[in-house]
């Protein structure tokens, strides 16, 4: 059986800066809370398509799991530091955040 | 040390501008990610988990001080103010942007350095003893042929497209401290009836399956160097195994083969390609072997040195760890630590770059290295400018007193930045740090090396860990795998498992209870941690570390 599709938003870094980024329904963002979420499996497939068309602003398109309520969040630690920073310098995202 | 040719410097320019080319490429969408990839990476480029990162290479681990400033200006220019030394001798930034790594390239060539062959199925930037060139028990300086085989490799046509990357290490001195074991190719100086040469070792590495390395010849004469290296590198080439990315490396087509059968291989490809080396590369030996002609040493009274030392117990308890014998009269090796309790091992700020550079130009002579274990060494200081030495380096947060010790850790950067990592490595190592301080042990526990790598790769080295430890994803949850009685010297061995992991807010307990363990098991101070592992095996150190599993087995 296949397993039931997860909550997942559309994540890369960004071209120039190298910093992780969010798909959203119009463009991308920095913030995760700020990110589209995608709960249909085929409306996935196509905005990865978008998403990976898009060469000259972003690098590494994939989906990351998000817990969506309030607003998306990360399920995986590893998507918890791309969304903060390291945790040995407040370097990164959390410096604005 | 090693000064940059015309040809190198039109080498390295052109290179420099080819890169900037296709920087300007990628960025109007000319070239795809997947088009540029490999030529980043052939530049030292990678793309992390929060950001870029490059890897500068510092051959062989030597830098002069105009160097160092150098890289303490492009830390304050184009990244965060910092800069993170690596096992492999090397430097890397963790926050450049993309276009202004060409600028940082350019940089780096006006004081004749580069970030090529840092990353690729290359052969990789080439590491040495980090004490070559003073070291007391050293046969010979392992620089100048370390030099040759970063010229010789540098862009070799043949070997640009490898099975998987390819690094070698070279030692002068019987005490092995670059790890040579565990490199696809480890060089041994050695004499034998007054003539130098190479004990050849083939075959070792950590990641997913750890290897000691084989020796494939006792004896290979100076002038056959080279052409056996390449015959190596040409074997393995043909022979290494493309099919599957973590059966490539040679280590695998070493112990697949067997190494009578490498030995044949190498021995016939030799014979086809020894009459092309001329005796061209044994002149430019010469000629570099005079670049690395050691410095002028001075005779100075000890006096100054004698008397801090029984006066001052902070500089006692430095001198006594963190310095090491120099083959001069007088003088010491000084090993700084960029360990301070708490802190990330491997950074320095550009602040303590600097100082760095300018104390190495002022007491030592113009020398710096940087060591495997992630730390920097003066290699040549005289004893009666120690206490200034000291002093300086005490204003910077510069004068830990840990070489060796419990908290003189080697972590990989883990997934705070990697993007290959299954788990953080550089908190663990924090916490130990800063544990064993509040505890005021460590000096009492003596010689430990505590590894930490974040991922199976094993860049944090956790296989030749006294204690290692390896960072994973266990469902989702960082867990921590404790290994015991690895060894990167000499006497190579790879660390067994102790057993089950633990989760990150167990580990600090588990290596606490190690730790007192061993305090409990030596035979007296004298015998260290990994001595009295040989001597009574796992079993006591297991129950140190499971007092569950012993009570419930009781």
């Amino acid at each position: 059986m296949a397993k039931p599709f997860t909550p997942k938003v559309v994540t890369a870094n960004a071209l120039l800066e190298g910093d992780v980024i969010y798909q959203t329904a119009t463009g991308w963002t920095r913030d995760l809370a700020k990110a589209e979420v995608l709960t249909d499996e085929a409306d996935a497939d196509l905005r990865m398509i978008d998403a990976s068309q898009q060469i000259d602003l972003v690098v590494g398109v994939y989906l990351a799991d998000v817990d969506p309520d309030p607003v998306p969040q990360p399920v995986h630690f590893r998507e918890a530091f791309r969304a903060k920073g390291p945790s040995n310098y407040a370097h990164g995202k959390q410096e604005t955040l | 040390m090693y000064s940059y040719t015309e040809f190198d410097d039109a080498f390295l320019a052109e290179r420099n501008a080819q890169f900037r080319a296709q920087v300007e490429r990628r960025i109007d969408g000319s070239l795809t990610e997947d088009e540029f990839k490999p030529l980043r990476l052939m530049n030292g480029l990678y793309l992390q988990l929060h950001a870029y990162m490059l890897r500068v290479a510092i051959p062989y681990g030597t830098l002069n001080g105009a160097q160092m400033h150098k890289l303490a200006d492009i830390a304050e220019k184009w990244d965060k103010g910092y800069g993170h030394f690596t096992t492999r001798q090397n430097i890397q930034y963790n926050w450049p942007k993309l276009r202004d790594v060409p600028d940082m390239l350019d940089a780096l060539a006006e004081v004749n350095m580069h970030a090529i062959q840092t990353s690729g199925n290359t052969i990789r930037n080439v590491t040495a003893d980090h004490f070559a060139g003073a070291a007391a028990d050293e046969v010979a300086d392992p620089r100048p042929v370390a030099e040759l085989i970063r010229q010789w490799s540098t862009d070799h046509p043949e070997f640009q497209f490898l099975p998987r990357k390819f690094k070698v290490a070279v030692s002068g001195a019987a005490h092995d401290r670059a790890v040579i074991k565990a490199h696809d190719i480890g060089l041994q100086i050695v004499e034998q009836d007054g003539v130098l040469g190479f004990q050849v070792i083939v075959g070792g590495g950590l990641g997913r399956t750890p290897m000691i390395g084989k020796v494939l010849y006792d004896f290979v004469a100076s002038e056959d160097l080279l052409p056996t290296l390449e015959a190596i590198v040409s074997v393995y080439n043909l022979l290494g195994r493309r099919d599957n990315k973590y059966k490539a490396r040679i280590k695998i087509t070493v112990h697949e083969n067997g190494i009578e059968d490498i030995r044949t291989r190498v021995d016939e490809r030799y014979a086809l390609i020894r009459p092309q080396f001329t005796g061209v590369d044994q002149q430019m030996l010469a000629r570099i072997e005079a670049d690395f002609a050691k410095p002028t040493f001075k005779t100075a009274p000890l006096d100054a040195y004698a008397a801090a030392y029984d006066s001052d117990p902070i500089f006692r308890s430095w001198a006594d760890t963190n310095l090491s014998d120099h083959h001069a009269p007088g003088y010491a090796i000084v090993s700084i630590s960029l360990k301070a309790h708490g802190a990330t091992p491997g950074d320095a700020t550009s602040q303590q770059m600097h100082v760095m550079a300018d104390l190495a130009a002022t007491y030592g002579h113009d020398e710096l290295r940087i060591s495997h274990e992630q730390n920097v060494i003066l290699p040549h200081v005289h004893r009666s400018d120690l206490p200034a030495l000291h002093a300086a380096l005490k204003n910077v947060g510069l004068a830990t007193a840990n070489i060796g010790l419990i908290s003189d850790i080697i972590a990989c950067p883990g997934m705070d930045y990697c993007a290959l990592a299954t788990a953080r490595s550089i908190p663990i190592a924090q916490e130990i740090a800063t544990r064993f301080d509040e505890l005021k042990l460590e000096h009492e526990v003596g010689p430990l090396k505590i590894k930490i790598s974040g991922c199976i790769n094993a860049c944090g080295h956790h296989h030749v860990g006294h204690i290692g430890i390896l960072g994973l994803d266990r469902a989702g949850v960082e867990n921590y795998q404790i290994t015991l009685g690895g060894d990167g010297s000499e006497d190579a061995a790879i660390g067994e498992r102790a057993g089950p992991g633990f989760a990150a807010d167990e580990i600090i307990p588990a290596v606490e209870r190690l730790v007192f363990g061993y305090l409990d098991l030596r035979q007296d101070p004298s015998e260290t941690f990994l001595q009295t592992y040989r001597r009574l095996g796992l079993a006591p150190f297991k129950a140190a570390l499971y007092p569950e599993a012993r009570a419930n087995a009781a």
